[in-house]
């Protein structure tokens, strides 16, 4: 498949200006305006495209939800707090090709009718901070950016905003506060932030790869774009691969590749001719799959079925070295730790399912423990104010599912069978 | 309080929101960058600054983890250990890093070379296990890459 997001990402120059110009860079925006914004809207809502942070809800959907709020002004936020363990596709696309996330918030801006755009960055990528700042520069000083757009009297001024380390603000209302200077705890919903949003108004909140996506539907149109990768969910998406395997990475794949695929032709297989034991397929709040469970298309559609999801589409793959018990109780240590802290069953849940996990990884488990990981997950699900919670207790779920053994074990020899 | 330098770079950056709160978080970097880690001294400069009580000041720096509540020492290690990172040794480095340069997790070495931070994923997991020194970023580590590696931070 031709490289659509990743584009060029191996010119040295690639994140500047000049060189993304000449690889054709900004076309689509020169193209976007000179239709109606409700015709780019069009383009979009035929294109099909799903958001990219991991809930995959309709794209065209979302903004047609912002555009009928009466409100002004609206406000376009690009989420790169990418944080979820085990992402790090939307880092190439910042670090190497910051002017195609640019020209797609621009598109983006002008069809919502936003003159206001900010990019919250995750704290921990200074690097991109930096990119992303002079490439703004570059764009304004070429009146891609600023009050007067390619001389059509179109306005639109992006600012990057840095986050400080906290997970939960990849949550689009935790990403709200957090921007609005305050500690990043979800809101409740509704109202939704296309309605109330960033200081109160219309917020439109997308993924770097959702709005990178966004050049290209307008230059090949909804319609074409709708035929690449799964007819459920099309377009191409960026699957990010680590642990155990030859080569791990980043992968520019048509959305709905077999997961099977990704790990054995793409990455390589698995590292030193081990065994393949387990996956967890969209980032560390996705439930595991066992090996004999990847023959699956990795879509928002069909992972489901498969018993987990795309998430953000961060591929894990562990070998039959790996002790599933260290990786549950390393995924916990990691929900009590971002775990903002604003609704008890997530606080206090995520700290006890640490716990127990912790004394089974150290010998000390006890009888009921397992029983007593499923009790304390099912009062976390569904009964929070946002995904994090029912994230630890998929995990939970999951791990239990499939690897049970591996914990009874633990249990019953009263020490790590794999340390 | 800060001096005109920073005050000025604090208003360029106020300018930017609809609410001059949004300034907070940036602010709260910029004292951090000027006092070495976030003192009452310096909460209190970024509360002044801003004109918002000492308690949203504060209650804000205690969320985010990449505040610093403690002096730091010179050169900051942010080590992840994220299951990436774990299935390639990270807690091993973790334990070599603490050993060699007598840092714990957390805290600083006597001679105040390092402080040591574990973190939860920092985006490099294709080239695990990973780090960031202050705002390098290095990875695929062994322990002889990362004795090469902090023999430049001194």
């Amino acid at each position: 498949m031709e490289k659509i997001l990743l584009k060029n990402i191996d010119n040295p120059n690639s994140a500047g200006i000049n060189e993304y110009i000449k690889a054709g860079g900004y076309q689509g925006l020169s193209k976007a305006l000179g239709l109606q914004p409700k015709d780019v809207l069009e383009e979009v809502k035929k294109s099909g495209l799903r958001g990219r942070g991991g809930a995959g809800f309709p794209v065209g959907m979302k903004w047609s939800f912002a555009l009928a709020d009466p409100k002004f002004p609206k406000y376009l936020i690009c989420n790169a707090d990418e944080g979820e363990p085990g992402t790090f596709k939307d880092r190439p696309i910042l670090e190497k090709n910051p002017h195609l996330l640019i020209e797609g918030m621009v598109i983006s801006g002008y069809t919502l009718g936003s003159e206001y755009g900010y990019i919250y960055l995750r704290g921990e990528y200074p690097l991109a901070k930096d990119i992303l700042n002079r490439a703004i520069n570059e764009a304004r000083e070429k009146n891609y950016l600023g009050d007067n757009i390619l001389g059509k009297g179109i306005k639109f001024h992006l600012v990057v905003y840095q986050g400080a380390g906290a997970y939960i603000c990849g949550e689009e209302t935790a990403l709200i506060e957090s921007i609005e200077g305050k500690k990043g705890q979800p809101r409740n919903k509704p109202p939704f932030p296309v309605n109330s949003g960033a200081w109160a108004l219309p917020t439109i909140v997308n993924n770097v790869e959702t709005l990178s996506n966004v050049p290209y539907i307008v230059t090949i149109g909804g319609e074409a774009y709708s035929k690449i990768g799964s007819k459920d969910c099309p377009g191409p998406k960026l699957f990010s691969v680590s642990g155990c395997v030859e080569k791990p990475g980043v992968y520019e794949l048509p959305m709905g590749t077999s997961l099977k695929d990704i790990i054995f032709r793409h990455a390589g297989g698995i590292k030193g001719g081990k065994k393949l034991k387990a996956v967890i397929p969209g980032g560390i709040s996705t439930p595991v799959l066992p090996a004999d469970g990847i023959d699956c298309a990795m879509d928002f559609v069909a992972m489901p079925k498969a018993g987990s999801m795309l998430g953000s589409g961060a591929v894990i793959v562990m070998d039959e070295s790996v002790c599933m018990v260290r990786v549950t109780y390393r995924a916990l240590k990691f929900f009590e730790h971002e775990s903002c802290g604003k609704c008890v069953p997530c606080r206090e849940g995520t700290d006890w399912l640490r716990k127990i996990l912790e004394r089974i990884e150290n010998g000390k488990g006890r009888d009921g423990d397992i029983e007593l990981l499923s009790d304390v997950a099912a009062n976390i699900a569904g009964k929070t104010f946002c995904p994090l919670g029912d994230g630890a207790a998929g995990v939970i779920n999951g791990m239990l599912k499939h690897f049970r053994n591996e914990f009874e074990e633990h249990i019953k020899n009263a020490e790590c069978i794999f340390s | 309080m800060f001096n005109e330098t920073v005050l000025k770079e604090i208003d360029e950056i106020r300018v930017k929101y609809p609410d001059r709160k949004s300034a907070l978080l940036p602010s709260l970097y910029i004292a951090q960058r000027e006092f070495g880690w976030l003192s009452q001294e310096a909460l209190l400069c970024v509360a002044k600054t801003l004109n918002l009580p000492e308690t949203e000041v504060r209650g804000a720096a205690s969320f985010y983890s990449m505040y610093r509540h403690k002096p730091a020492g010179r050169n900051l290690i942010q080590l992840c250990t994220n299951v990436s990172c774990m299935v390639l040794g990270a807690e091993r480095l973790a334990d070599f890093i603490s050993r060699k340069y007598g840092v714990q997790p957390g805290g600083t070495s006597q001679d105040g070379r390092f402080s040591l931070v574990i973190m939860e994923c920092i985006g490099a997991c294709g080239t695990a296990p990973a780090m960031l020194v202050n705002t390098d970023f290095h990875d695929s580590l062994t322990e002889k890459r990362i004795e090469e590696i902090l023999e430049k931070y001194k």
